[in-house]
């Protein structure tokens, strides 16, 4: 590439950047750093420790291994239900499609505590139920699952599916066959932002967890909140920063499974 | 030559018609006999019903009820495409992206369950017979228009098809690919001496290829028959403009001529009662000796080796024909025209 003079614009552009930049992570990287130093009021001048991190893994451990277990139960309810509805509605261009496309989005518009509630009132009698944390899963599945449904279909949409479909019917290849080998494979790039979608969704959510938890199915925001509002800054700001050591890892080993390897003659695969 | 030779089968169509469920009758009910080992062409213009057709032979939709479609006699038409061993070859080639070259064309053998040996043999020998041994362990999307089609070619061929369907193959790729790429489907279909149905709007691929054309129309058969044939005796108005250039002019048959406004045409064997005449352009030859045509020059296009002259005698549409006279042709400029008596025809 022909190396060009960088004009006063570049700069300017590039100052902007920075600036955006920092204006998100700053706080971020504050929040973090609070949650490391000894008294918050003090400042950093007070010294560094784990303290706090030790305190909040030893009391709010269990809520963090809940949320990761919820999300990935979400993120499997959202896979085996999303994927075949995405495949259906791509494969219907009707009218009654479209409409239950539009459906499903209802969950993200309508506000997670109205949902919540709805939830609570339609089943909260029903056994030991309410109590269950899938009670907390059929929840975040119905808001996660049109992300989902979107991402995957818009890729469907994308490929000319009945074509690559019939090429391979032609082949002699059954709609299981079809399925597993050609839908699948070329939606994958659907899947997987869906996927980052779903966990993080389910990991964040606290509008509708707020109100569907109970005291031993607590995720990690609503302890957040809990932390927050009754506790020392510094302890919140620990868990935020174990928040992040828990979700920064589990989205990169999701991205990497996204990266499309070199594909080489397979065969005898089923 | 292809280590095993396929054996061709013959197809049958017993009052195949199409209806949609929105109502549209996208296909009359049609009978038709393809050879074993024969190509044949349907050729029209979109939504003729063509691609229905090549549909209901692949098993990709069904035809009415009681229509029936015969693979050597047998009846295959409950039986979806997976099960009747074709081979097809679609306009936008359909590839699949998550698979290398080879992996596409030894695709359909891996669905056979054969062997890893046997698979990588039927693989290697398809790409040397489409000459893309390079290609083999290229993704689809480094591949150009006329190597995708190469390897839709190969793929469809790999699993040994009873029959190879052709859906406007060379329709996606530009001009000159187009007639290279339809040079090499001839003769690896001469080889190969499989049945081939293949389906286009381009009358020139369909001459070139088809041993018979089936000229649709509006969901009916206009006419069947070879190329020259469809050519030199079109059955219909339909026929005679679709195929060609088609001159036509408006008269009366007197005394063994065909009488018009700009002038008489010598036709000894003219029915009586005929008021319009039908001719190709190279059957139109400029001349100055009477009988002729009079007329005046309205566009010449000089085209190297000839020049298509337009001509307008009478009032009807200009003439088309060609001429390898050495000289330039001015709009307005008057000329005489002679019509060879054996390419006219009556419809």
């Amino acid at each position: 590439m022909p190396v060009r003079r960088r004009g006063p614009l570049f700069f300017a552009q590039l100052a902007f950047t920075m600036l955006v930049c920092a204006f998100l992570i700053v706080p971020v990287f504050l929040s973090m750093l609070a949650g490391l130093t000894a008294n918050y009021l003090e400042g950093v001048q007070s010294g560094l420790t784990l303290r706090w991190v030790g305190e909040v893994w030893a009391g709010y451990r269990d809520t963090i291994f809940f949320s990761i277990g919820l999300a990935l139960a979400c993120l499997a309810c959202t896979l085996a239900l999303g994927i075949p509805t995405a495949y259906v509605l791509a494969k219907r261009q009707t009218a009654l499609a479209r409409a239950l496309e539009e459906l499903l989005v209802m969950p993200v518009a309508v506000p997670g505590l109205a949902t919540a509630l709805a939830l609570i009132v339609t089943y909260g009698g029903a056994g030991g139920f309410r109590t269950h944390w899938t009670f907390i899963l059929v929840g975040h599945v119905l808001f996660t699952l049109p992300f989902m449904v979107r991402s995957v279909l818009a890729v469907l949409i994308a490929i000319d599916l009945k074509t690559l479909e019939e090429g391979a019917a032609s082949l002699g290849a059954s709609f299981r066959q079809r399925f597993f080998h050609i839908v699948l494979p070329n939606c994958r790039s659907g899947i997987v932002a869906g996927s980052l979608m779903v966990v993080t969704l389910s990991m964040g959510e606290f509008n509708m967890t707020w109100l569907l938890h109970t005291p031993l199915n607590k995720t990690l925001p609503v302890g957040l909140a809990d932390a927050y509002a009754s506790l020392r800054l510094e302890i919140a700001s620990a868990y935020t920063l174990l928040f992040f050591l828990m979700i920064v890892p589990l989205l990169v080993a999701m991205q990497a499974l996204s990266r499309p390897r070199a594909r080489k003659f397979r065969v005898a695969e089923e | 030559m292809i280590s095993d030779t396929i054996k061709p089968v013959s197809i049958t169509l017993e009052r195949c018609g199409k209806t949609f469920a929105d109502g549209t009758r996208a296909l009359e009910p049609l009978d038709l006999a393809i050879n074993a080992g024969e190509t044949i062409v349907f050729l029209g213009p979109s939504g003729c019903g063509k691609t229905t057709t090549l549909r209901i032979i692949a098993g990709l939709e069904n035809p009415d009820a009681g229509g029936r479609v015969l693979y050597d006699g047998a009846d295959v038409t409950p039986l979806a495409i997976e099960k009747r061993n074709v081979g097809m070859v679609f306009q936008s080639y359909a590839l699949f992206p998550n698979m290398t070259v080879a992996g596409n064309i030894g695709y359909g053998l891996r669905i056979r369950r054969s062997s890893k040996a046997e698979i990588d043999a039927r693989v290697a020998e398809m790409l040397a017979m489409m000459r893309i041994e390079a290609l083999a362990d290229r993704s689809i999307d480094q591949l150009s228009g006329g190597q995708r089609q190469r390897v839709a070619l190969a793929r469809a061929l790999a699993v040994r098809p009873r029959v190879l369907l052709l859906d406007e193959p060379l329709t996606a790729l530009d001009a000159k690919l187009r007639d290279a790429l339809r040079l090499e489907i001839d003769q690896l279909l001469r080889r190969l001496g499989i049945t081939a149905i293949y389906v286009t709007h381009d009358q020139a691929e369909a001459m070139a290829l088809g041993d018979r054309i089936v000229v649709m129309d509006h969901g009916r058969v206009a006419q069947v028959g070879r190329p020259r044939d469809i050519y030199q005796q079109p059955a219909t108005r339909f026929v005679a403009e679709f195929i060609g250039t088609m001159n036509r002019l408006e008269g009366q048959v007197r005394d063994g001529a065909f009488v018009t406004e700009a002038g008489s045409i010598p036709w000894p064997d003219a029915r009586v009662g005929v008021t319009e005449v039908l001719f190709r352009p190279e059957d139109v030859m400029l001349s100055d000796e009477a009988p002729k045509l009079e007329g005046t020059v309205t566009a010449s296009f000089f085209l190297g080796d000839r020049t298509r002259l337009f001509v307008q005698a009478g009032s009807g549409q200009p003439l088309a024909l060609e001429t390898s006279a050495r000289r330039d042709f001015r709009h307005g400029e008057a000329v005489g025209l002679r019509i060879d008596p054996r390419g006219l025809m009556a419809l």
